[in-house]
Parts: C-alpha cells; sequence; structure tokens
C-alpha cells in the first residue's frame, strides 16, 4: 500500500479541492479522505505502508496527454517508447495517446499490438495508441478501424495531415460513430498550406518565409463541424491554434453537437512574432498571431477548449539543424507541459487551479469517454506537482531522446514533482 | 603576382575615422539591411564609394587583402553576383574559393551545415553566401566565427544589391533621403524589394510598391522604417505620378506552389514602358537588379534610355562589395590590435597602413 499524505487534492470530476491523504492499494485507488480517516483504515486493514509525503503539493488525477508522437515503430532515432514515455513521466502525465504516423503507419491491428506490447514491456506511463483514418493515412479506403480498437485504440486521426476529403471524413465518422470512437482531425487546408512553413503575416513577410492563413486551419474546422452535423459523430480538433477556429468550435457546441478541441502549450506560450529562422519554432500548426493566442486563452479560460494536448513532436537535432524551410515541423513537450500551463495561465491569473486540472485531466478524460478521478477503486494514476518549485529546464537533461524545444534554458515556478503509474512511482523529482 | 599592380595608385583613404567626423562602424557580417541604420548604411555607402575610383583605373588591382581567402558559397545559380563577389576579392588582391550549386555535394545529399563546415575547414577569412531558403545566411552565421555575407537569401534579403542601388541613386541625385521610389513586379517573393524598402525607409524615403494583388501582401505596409512610408497600388499610373527612382524586377514566371501569372497580362499592366516612365518625375531613375528581360517586365527603350541606371548599377557593385570585403577582413594581422577569432570583423583604426599596394 501507499499512503500520500499531507496533500492538497484536486479533483475536477467531482470538485473536490481539500488536504486529503489518498490510500493506493495494489493498482488501485483505496480512499482519499481526511488523514484521520486514512489512519483508521489502514489500521484496520493491517497491511504494511509506504508513505510518500506530499506537503506543499498539489495531487491530482493522473494527467492525460491526448497528442503526442513516440515515434516507434520506425522513428527509433528521434523517440522511442521507452524514452518519450520516460519524458512523459517527467512531465506528469500518466497516460499518452500516441499519433499513429510511425511507420509503418498504425493503420492495422498488428501495429496497435506491438506498440501496445512494446508499452507494456518498456513504457513508463500508459501508452494508448490512435489508428489511422484511413490506409497508410494516405486518404483513400479506410483503414481496419474495429480490429484496432479491438487492439487497444482509442480514437482515430490521420495526424500529420488532415482527413482528405469530406467524403471519407463521413465514412470515417459514420464508422466511428457506430464504434464509439471519437474522431480526431489535423486541420489543414493543404492547398492554402501548401509550401508554408510558418503563420501568414508581418513576421512571415519580414523573414521571407512562406505563410499559412489562419484560414487554412479554420476552412477545415468549418467542413468537419458540418460533417459532424451530418452524422452526429464525435469530432476533435488537433491543437487548435486559430481565433477562427475556436468560434466555429464554440458555435458548434453551442447548436450541441460533440465537437471537441485541444490546445498546445506552445499556442498559448508563443506567437508568429517569437520566430526568427530557428527551427525550433517551427511547427505545423504554425504559431499564430497574438490575437489567436489572446482568444486561445479566453477558451481554455472559459471551458470551449477541452484539453490541453503536448503534440509532442521529437525530430533528432541533425534534423532540426538545417535551414529553416526544410526543417521538419514539430517540437518535444512533455516536460514542459505542466510549467508552460503554470506560468501561462495560472500565475497570470487566467484560469483557477480547478480548471489547469480539468485541463490535463477530466477534460481530456471527456474526449476520450472515459472517466479520470480519485475514487475507490479507479485506477491509481496521480500527478503530483508544485506551483511554486523554481527550476530551470534544459534540454540536454530531457529524457527524450530529441532536443528540438523553444524552451530550452527557460526557468520556470511550478514543477511536476511525482508521477505514479497504477499505483507505482515512475518519477520522482 | 600581382602584375596588373601598380604603386601609383593611391588607395583612397578609406575607413579613415578622422576623414568620417571620427565615426568607425564595425561590422560582424552583413546579413541584412533591415538592422543597420542610416549612419551606418551612410558609411558603407562613403566606403563603397572609395572603391568606385579603382573601377575607372587602367590597372585595377589592390593587395590589400593579399593572403586572404573569399568563400563564395553559391548554392543556387547565380552569374552576375558570384562574378561580382569574385572580382571584387581578386581586385583586393584576395583569393576566392568557389563552390557552385551545379558542382556542390549537396547535390550528393550533404546538409548546407556540413557543406560549409567543409569549406570553412579550408580557412577562407569570410563566405558570401547565396541560397534559396530563406535565413540561409543567419543559420550560417550562427555556425561559424568567421564574418558571412549574405548574397541573397530566399525571399527574404539581398543586402548587397540595396547598397548598390542606393550608391547608384546617390550618386545620379545626390542624396537618398526623402525620395519617392517605387518598386515594380512580384515584391512577395522578392528579396531585393525587401533589402530596399528597409534600407531606403531609413532615409525617409515613400515607397510605393506595385504588381499584381496578389503579389502585394498587405502586410508590407508594416515594412515602413520610421519616418518612412509604404503603399501599395495595384495602377502602375499612379504608382509611377512623382517617382523619383523606379526600380522593375524580375519576374519569374513560375513559382512553386502558385499559379503562374499570365504574362500577357503583366505586359500590359505593368510593363514599363516610355509612356509610362513620362509619368514620373523627369530624369527619374530607373533601376533593375537584372537579370532583365527585355520585352517583359522592361521595355527596351527603357532599359537603353538615358535614364536607365542598369550598368551603372553592376559596376557599383563592385565597388560595394570590395568595400565590404575590406571592412569586414582588411585588417593587418600585424596590427598591435590583432584580431582575435572572436572579432575577425574588426576594423583597425588605420587600415591605410594595410592598403598599399603590391610592389611585387
Amino acid at each position: 500500500m501507499l499512503r500520500i499524505s499531507n496533500g492538497r487534492v484536486v479533483e475536477p470530476s467531482s470538485g473536490t479541492d481539500a488536504s486529503l491523504d489518498v490510500l493506493i492499494e495494489g493498482d488501485r485507488i483505496r480512499m482519499a479522505a481526511p488523514p484521520a480517516d486514512v489512519s483508521r483504515a489502514m489500521r484496520d486493514n493491517g497491511k504494511t505502508c509506504e508513505t510518500l509525503d506530499a506537503t506543499g503539493m498539489i495531487v491530482a488525477p493522473g494527467f492525460i496527454d491526448l497528442h503526442c508522437h513516440l515515434r516507434e515503430p520506425g522513428g527509433e532515432h528521434s523517440e522511442t517508447i521507452e524514452t518519450g514515455t520516460r519524458a512523459a513521466a517527467r512531465g506528469g502525465f500518466t497516460a499518452v495517446c500516441a499519433m499513429p504516423n510511425t511507420r509503418p503507419v498504425n493503420d492495422n491491428a498488428s501495429v496497435t499490438r506491438a506498440i501496445v506490447e512494446r508499452a507494456a514491456s518498456h513504457g513508463s506511463v500508459r501508452v494508448w495508441p490512435i489508428g489511422a483514418c484511413s490506409l497508410g493515412s494516405l486518404g483513400e479506403s479506410l483503414a481496419e478501424i474495429a480490429a484496432m480498437k479491438q487492439a487497444g485504440i482509442v480514437a482515430v486521426s490521420d495526424d500529420g495531415r488532415p482527413v482528405a476529403t469530406a467524403k471519407l471524413m463521413r465514412q470515417v465518422m459514420d464508422y466511428c460513430g457506430s464504434l464509439g470512437l471519437p474522431v480526431i482531425d489535423h486541420c489543414e487546408d493543404v492547398s492554402l498550406a501548401a509550401g508554408a512553413v510558418m503563420r501568414e503575416g508581418e513576421t512571415s513577410v519580414r523573414l521571407g518565409l512562406r505563410g499559412m492563413p489562419a484560414a487554412a486551419e479554420s476552412i477545415c474546422v468549418g467542413r468537419d463541424v458540418q460533417v459532424a452535423e451530418l452524422t452526429g459523430a464525435r469530432l476533435h480538433i488537433a491543437h487548435l491554434s486559430a481565433r477562427a477556429s475556436l468560434d466555429l468550435v464554440r458555435e458548434a457546441r453551442d447548436r450541441g453537437l460533440a465537437v471537441t478541441c485541444e490546445v498546445t502549450p506552445h499556442h498559448f506560450t508563443l506567437v508568429d512574432e517569437d520566430v526568427g529562422y530557428d527551427t525550433h519554432f517551427k511547427m505545423n500548426p504554425p504559431l499564430g498571431s497574438s490575437e489567436d493566442r489572446e482568444a486561445l486563452l479566453v477558451g481554455l479560460a472559459d471551458g470551449t477548449v477541452d484539453a490541453i494536448a503536448t503534440d509532442h513532436a521529437p525530430h533528432e537535432p541533425a534534423s532540426k539543424a538545417v535551414e529553416f524551410d526544410k526543417a521538419p515541423f514539430g517540437i518535444t513537450g512533455f516536460e514542459t507541459a505542466l510549467a508552460l500551463a503554470i506560468e501561462q495561465l495560472y500565475l497570470s491569473g487566467c484560469v483557477s487551479l480547478m480548471r489547469l486540472v480539468e485541463l490535463f485531466t477530466a477534460g481530456p478524460a471527456r474526449v476520450l469517454n472515459i472517466e479520470r478521478g480519485i475514487t475507490p477503486g479507479a485506477p491509481a494514476d496521480l500527478t503530483l506537482f508544485s506551483l511554486d518549485h523554481e527550476w530551470t529546464f534544459r534540454a540536454a537533461d530531457s529524457a527524450s531522446k530529441s532536443r528540438n524545444t523553444p524552451f530550452d534554458g527557460r526557468t520556470f515556478r511550478g514543477a511536476p514533482m511525482v508521477t505514479v503509474v497504477g499505483g507505482r512511482t515512475v518519477y520522482q523529482r | 603576382m600581382n602584375l596588373g599592380t601598380s604603386p601609383a595608385i593611391a588607395l583612397p583613404a578609406v575607413g579613415d575615422p578622422a576623414s568620417r567626423n571620427g565615426v568607425l562602424h564595425r561590422f560582424h557580417h552583413i546579413l541584412a539591411t533591415e538592422p543597420l541604420t542610416a549612419e551606418q548604411i551612410t558609411f558603407l555607402l562613403d566606403q563603397a564609394a572609395s572603391f568606385q575610383e579603382i573601377q575607372k583605373h587602367p590597372l585595377k588591382k589592390l593587395a590589400t587583402l593579399r593572403g586572404k581567402t573569399v568563400a563564395l558559397a553559391f548554392f543556387e545559380p547565380s552569374t552576375r553576383t558570384r562574378i561580382s563577389f569574385a572580382t571584387a576579392a581578386a581586385r583586393l588582391g584576395a583569393d576566392s574559393m568557389n563552390l557552385q550549386a551545379e558542382s556542390s555535394s549537396l547535390k550528393k545529399g550533404e546538409s548546407l551545415l556540413d557543406t560549409v563546415h567543409t569549406l570553412n575547414a579550408m580557412k577562407p577569412d569570410c563566405i558570401a553566401i547565396r541560397h534559396s531558403s530563406s535565413g540561409a545566411a543567419d543559420f550560417i552565421a550562427r555556425h561559424l566565427d568567421i564574418p558571412v555575407i549574405n548574397a541573397g537569401d530566399g525571399t527574404h534579403e539581398h543586402p548587397t544589391q540595396a547598397l548598390l542601388d542606393a550608391l547608384t541613386i546617390r550618386d545620379r541625385l545626390g542624396r537618398i533621403d526623402g525620395l519617392n521610389v517605387t518598386i515594380l513586379g512580384d515584391i512577395q517573393h522578392s528579396r531585393v524589394a525587401r533589402s530596399n524598402i528597409h534600407l531606403l525607409g531609413k532615409f525617409g524615403c515613400r515607397i510605393t510598391l506595385c504588381g499584381p494583388a496578389m503579389w502585394l501582401p498587405r502586410e508590407l505596409d508594416q515594412l515602413a522604417a520610421p519616418g518612412s512610408s509604404v503603399r501599395r497600388v495595384t495602377r502602375i499610373e499612379e504608382a509611377l505620378d512623382g517617382a523619383d527612382v523606379i526600380m522593375t524586377l524580375r519576374v519569374q514566371q513560375e513559382r512553386m506552389n502558385e499559379p503562374a501569372f499570365p504574362v500577357d497580362d503583366y505586359v500590359m499592366l505593368y510593363q514599363l514602358t516610355l509612356e509610362r516612365l513620362a509619368l514620373a518625375r523627369p530624369g527619374a531613375l530607373v533601376l533593375h537588379p537584372g537579370p532583365m528581360i527585355r520585352g517583359l517586365e522592361i521595355d527596351p527603350a527603357v532599359a537603353d534610355g538615358p535614364q536607365s541606371c542598369v550598368l551603372e548599377q553592376v559596376t557599383n557593385g563592385l565597388a560595394v562589395r570590395m568595400a565590404l570585403l575590406f571592412l569586414l577582413i582588411g585588417v593587418s594581422t600585424e596590427s598591435p590590435r590583432t584580431e582575435t577569432p572572436d572579432t575577425p570583423a574588426e576594423v583597425t583604426a588605420e587600415p591605410n597602413k594595410d592598403s598599399t599596394h603590391a610592389s611585387d
């Protein structure tokens, strides 16, 4: 048994914010209760118990990351399930959803099974694979979604690119609606975005870099929302970055559609003006304008945004040490996500502590249609973090195999302190 | 072996602080005109003016940079800029190392960084780089400790072109300040336009950008330096009205990811003809960075007319590039204030001492 004592339990699904001890038995939560009650239960039980002192820490349900790239199979020079999940644990995540754009693409049950098995033997945290919508994510024919579901996928997406056509999207949504899986889309009008390496605007014009307009995203969001309405399926918009896209989501929700969305830490922290020629600022969707960032902050505060997702996208150093327009899109994100959220959202007064925790826990759980709480019998996945621990992020010390982050050397207040997965402490600062 | 040089040629007092009101500007790299001040630009143009004289002399070779090596890394096909840099280096007595896109190992899959590290291992004193990626010169400058000159990076900047344009304008009109300058063509994809917008903006020029609407993104307005203005105009007649200087850009007919602009429409709407030129101020200058396509963006009668500065631009390009090379690497290693690897661009206060002509 493991007793987490002296912490402040913040649990959004029940609205709990109290000084409670959490008692874990095996891989399950036994109880979360005032210390005296927990002591009594332990006396009655009689088993030996380890204690973890969480003085000064927030004890939250285990964080879920809806969007990451673990690169295995096929991209092991950039990341593996082992190194990626170790980085996730250091970031406070207890479960991560792995996008299917591996090599081979996770578009069939045998790839899904290989990922699940690898995660079971080498992963520090839970890996929940996302299957491809179409074979090879090529946008032509449906992938074997039901077989992948049986093997363990929690959603489908052709991430890295949008679901190619409205027709295919309709098929995917119809099918996934019947299977009870959310459809996640990387929204991008590929004709407007062709050749673009950053957001279109003053900075792209100044730097002479090809930009894509915000409409490249929102046009596709508009299409997807209408197909969701047509099919009644659950639609989740990945890494939403533009004000216009957020407005479409808000409006769809007001009409009662099952549309959800996620925002990445880099999109609520950085803007296109931060882009120089440093390839660590190159990601897709690209950093938006200040107005977009302001709109995202509003959406994060008012509930329009369901989850913070990292879009952790490791790339080996050599691949980023090139000309800006030749570099791959993407940055790492696990280890800085919570600290950036605390800095940009909580300490700035934009969101409450409860809402901050919700964005990492109950929010993403809702997208996946699962429960996430600190309740008796629930999986013992917990994230303990500090709101005032001061530290400096060093990319060189990252557990990820890659170093592609714009936040190297950034000093933070607030950090993940302990990560517990299935009753096991997988990370302790 | 500088057989073409003569001790009789007196090098002008380049860089002499006394003759520049005590102002001496130092440059580590020349990557863009955007960060330069009007004072720095004036200093560079004054330096370049000193080298203009040499172009007129029957024997043009100096020994100022004897023993120095200039690497010319041209990853994008270029004729005039590459030859201009090579000639500028040669006239200062420097050797040049030539890398051309066609023969480069980039074709074999080597990264840009590895290629320039290889060049750098041959110990050049500075490198001029031309590359199709915006930011390539900036990228190289972050990785090498020798001075880098941007000879054109993607659609970002082409600072030496803007400097030679400014020198040409100043020679002909006697000033740069407050001029009405009209730039015609594909502004969005033009590094020449950007470098000129930034440079001329520092002198309070009123800049008019003219071309098909899709080549005039509205954010160009925000490039205006304080005290200058940038406006976008799609009617050439309006754009030329009152212009002191007209810069025509080359029209690239095919661009990646973009439909070609119909050539006949371009000629009809935007070709600089004698009739249209008459709308500008009398004696307005016509500049073109080259290569020029007669009959497309410019009427041959304009290109060959008295207002055209096209060939002067080429000659001035040599002076500008000689001046930059001199300022970046023209430092005596025997000087008591010897350069360190960290400050290769340092210019000492007595460059004349090192600028004596070869006597061998």
